[in-house]
């Protein structure tokens, strides 16, 4: 029996891969077409607020996805580049007038081009030494912007309010263009990543997490393969950066840059599942509402409720579903992609 | 500068140094007996802290002599956390790499959250300890008491470490673990027990420091941070898993920074003993007393 049902199986099971790629990508314009019409229904300030950080977080932990999911580089020094981004547009604004749609481009290839240089000497590293590389060179730079003048030292910069617009990207009434333009960063990097899945460049990425050695005996550069995964991962979450000091109109090296940045840039796709589609929109959509709504209910974030359900969650995925969240639901199926027996044409499903 | 300024520095940057070389020494242990980076360690040193805080407030008794409890204390965390936590993240198949980061990283940040839940994020400081508030002066240099009486304690630490690893059956039990873990439960030796024990060490090591700390240093939720990137900066240094490398790469930063305060705003002291660290990594990965 289980002779004869493996050549018959053996063709769907190559299909399988082509139909899930298209039901990822069904069910990405379903979710966009629900969150471009969701907000329109909510007119609270407050759900709005968490709306738009919990898109933030989606594209954030996507572009860290790329680096710490795809490629495996655990960064644990992401808030770096975050801020680095927010730094630029904001100083090319307040110093040289250019306008923060502009200035946004300009941070997002200042922040590839700071990875590139931190990740030379790091990628001689790997795993747990890599990780705290990271977070030694960002804790370096945070050091550095807190006292540096030029820069605002640590009393930060305001941004100025030059009315409102797209090319300022300010807005004061209303927050709505902020959830779109944050919403239309996480759909760009949503594709980007469905497109990383299916790419040359996926492959070879995957291949370095999964075995750096094989895979370099297969002819994947591994020292290049990781220097594009660290700078496409930069550019989006320095662009991120800057958006975001367009949003709050001030930016300090504490709110832009310290290291509890970094945990909440990686901890999405962690929850979720680490280099999967799905895995960093699926966490923050978990983490940042339960964040906000704890903060709000049992007390301001002096209190440490935030960091005991940060630290309970990451131990809980950690060891007993690294796989993450979206591994609950198999939304992605990456991990076992054999379980799908609905998908047989037919009679297949009593073959279990 | 007159020279009695620069022995000055040089001395408290070494009185420094010493406190930061105990607290690599767990780190270290652990690493080299089972390839783990412990990233809770500064959360370990915090809650040493903040035990010796609760104890010296409920019992009045001086930090020194709250040693021995602290460090008991400590070792059954380390043991436990050992027990529940780690053996998990090293059996987990899917992920690995990152389950070994994420996991004691998570504890870290729950240990934080919890200090920051029950003492508030307020600063704390011991007062009106043994210690407190006296200085000795040898040859004209300065040395406040709390200082010298943490850097002899490290010293005597240090010796028992290496005694411990060096001159014991245990001792031998964790050398051999270390080399080959599969191999040793073959002779008869519990692996998981000699990696308990190990974390119980690293975590008692880490909570000496803790109680000599706290008796000059204020204590807060996010006060290990701080020591723990400087001891993944000795560890790396030193070579991760040499105890001797912890101890002079300790002295070193100790001094490095001591000195840098001479040249650059105090505020700016850690930036010198980082760009030495990421200095080390472009010429030696693996560190001064690191085998490849």
């Amino acid at each position: 029996m289980a002779t004869f049902s493996m050549p018959a199986s053996l063709p769907a099971g190559l299909d399988l891969g082509e139909r899930r790629r298209r039901r990822q990508a069904l069910s990405g314009l379903v979710v966009l077409a629900i969150l471009l019409v969701l907000p329109l229904g909510i007119g609270d300030v407050y759900v709005r607020n968490i709306l738009i950080l919990t898109l933030m977080y989606t594209a954030l932990s996507q572009a860290w996805n790329i680096l710490g999911g795809y490629c495996g580089q655990i960064s644990l020094g992401h808030a770096l580049y975050f801020g680095i981004g927010a730094y630029v547009s904001t100083l090319l604004f307040t110093k040289f007038g250019v306008p923060p749609m502009l200035g946004m481009v300009a941070a997002g290839f200042v922040a590839a081009l700071i990875a590139l240089v931190v990740s030379w000497p790091c990628f001689r590293l790997s795993g747990h030494y890599y990780a705290i590389a990271t977070i030694v060179i960002a804790e370096i730079v945070y050091l550095l912007f807190l006292n540096w003048d030029w820069v605002g030292g640590a009393l930060g910069i305001n941004v100025p309010f030059r009315g409102e617009s797209w090319v300022s990207f300010q807005f004061r009434t209303a927050k709505l263009p902020y959830y779109y333009a944050f919403l239309g960063l996480a759909a760009v990097l949503w594709l980007a990543s469905y497109w990383i899945e299916n790419s040359k460049w996926g492959f070879y990425w995957r291949a370095v997490k999964d075995n750096p050695i094989a895979a370099q005996s297969l002819g994947v550069r591994l020292f290049r393969s990781k220097m594009v995964a660290a700078a496409a991962s930069a550019f989006f979450t320095g662009i991120g950066g800057s958006f975001y000091a367009q949003f709050v109109a001030y930016i300090d090296p504490d709110s832009m840059m310290n290291a509890q940045l970094s945990i909440l840039i990686c901890l999405p796709a962690v929850l979720g599942g680490i280099g999967t589609l799905w895995g960093p929109a699926v966490g923050a959509a978990v983490l940042i509402p339960l964040t906000e709504v704890t903060r709000s209910y049992i007390g301001g974030s002096g209190s440490g409720t935030d960091l005991i359900l940060y630290g309970v969650l990451i131990m809980a995925v950690a060891t007993l579903k690294p796989e993450g969240l979206t591994g609950l639901f198999r939304i992605d199926g990456r991990i076992k992609p054999a379980a799908a027996p609905a998908t047989g044409p037919s009679g297949s499903t009593h073959a279990a | 500068m007159t020279a009695e300024t620069l022995a000055q520095v040089v001395v408290s940057g070494l009185l420094t140094g010493m406190i930061y070389a105990l607290i690599a020494a767990g780190l270290s242990l652990i690493f080299g007996l089972m390839d783990v980076v412990n990233f809770a360690h500064g959360e370990f040193l915090m809650t040493a802290m903040y035990a010796t805080f609760v104890l010296y407030i409920t019992l009045s008794i001086d930090p020194l002599f709250l040693l021995p409890m602290v460090a008991v204390f400590l070792f059954a965390i380390g043991v436990v956390v050992y027990r529940v936590l780690i053996v998990r993240a090293l059996s987990v198949k899917v992920n690995s790499g990152m389950v070994q980061i994420f996991a004691t990283f998570g504890l870290g940040i729950f240990l934080r959250g919890i200090a920051q839940f029950v003492f508030s994020p307020d600063f704390k400081s011991l007062r009106g300890t043994m210690l407190s508030d006296k200085t000795v002066s040898v040859l004209g240099v300065f040395m406040p008491l709390p200082q010298l009486a943490a850097s002899l304690v490290c010293v005597v630490a240090f010796i028992g470490l290496w005694l411990l690893t060096t001159k014991t059956h245990f001792g031998r039990a964790l050398e051999a673990t270390r080399e080959d873990s599969e191999a040793v439960a073959l002779i008869g030796v519990d692996r998981h027990f000699i990696f308990a024990m190990g974390w119980g060490i690293g975590a008692a090591t880490v909570g000496v420091a803790g109680v000599m700390l706290s008796t000059f240093y204020y204590i807060s939720p996010g006060v290990g941070v701080t020591f723990a990137l400087i001891a993944y900066v000795v560890v790396a240094l030193g070579g991760f898993g040499s105890l001797p490398g912890a101890l002079v790469a300790g002295l070193a930063i100790g001094l490095v920074e001591a000195l840098t305060t001479l040249l650059i705003p105090p505020s700016l002291k850690q930036v010198g003993v980082f760009g030495l660290y990421l200095l080390v990594l472009f010429v030696r990965p693996r560190g001064l007393f690191g085998n490849l």
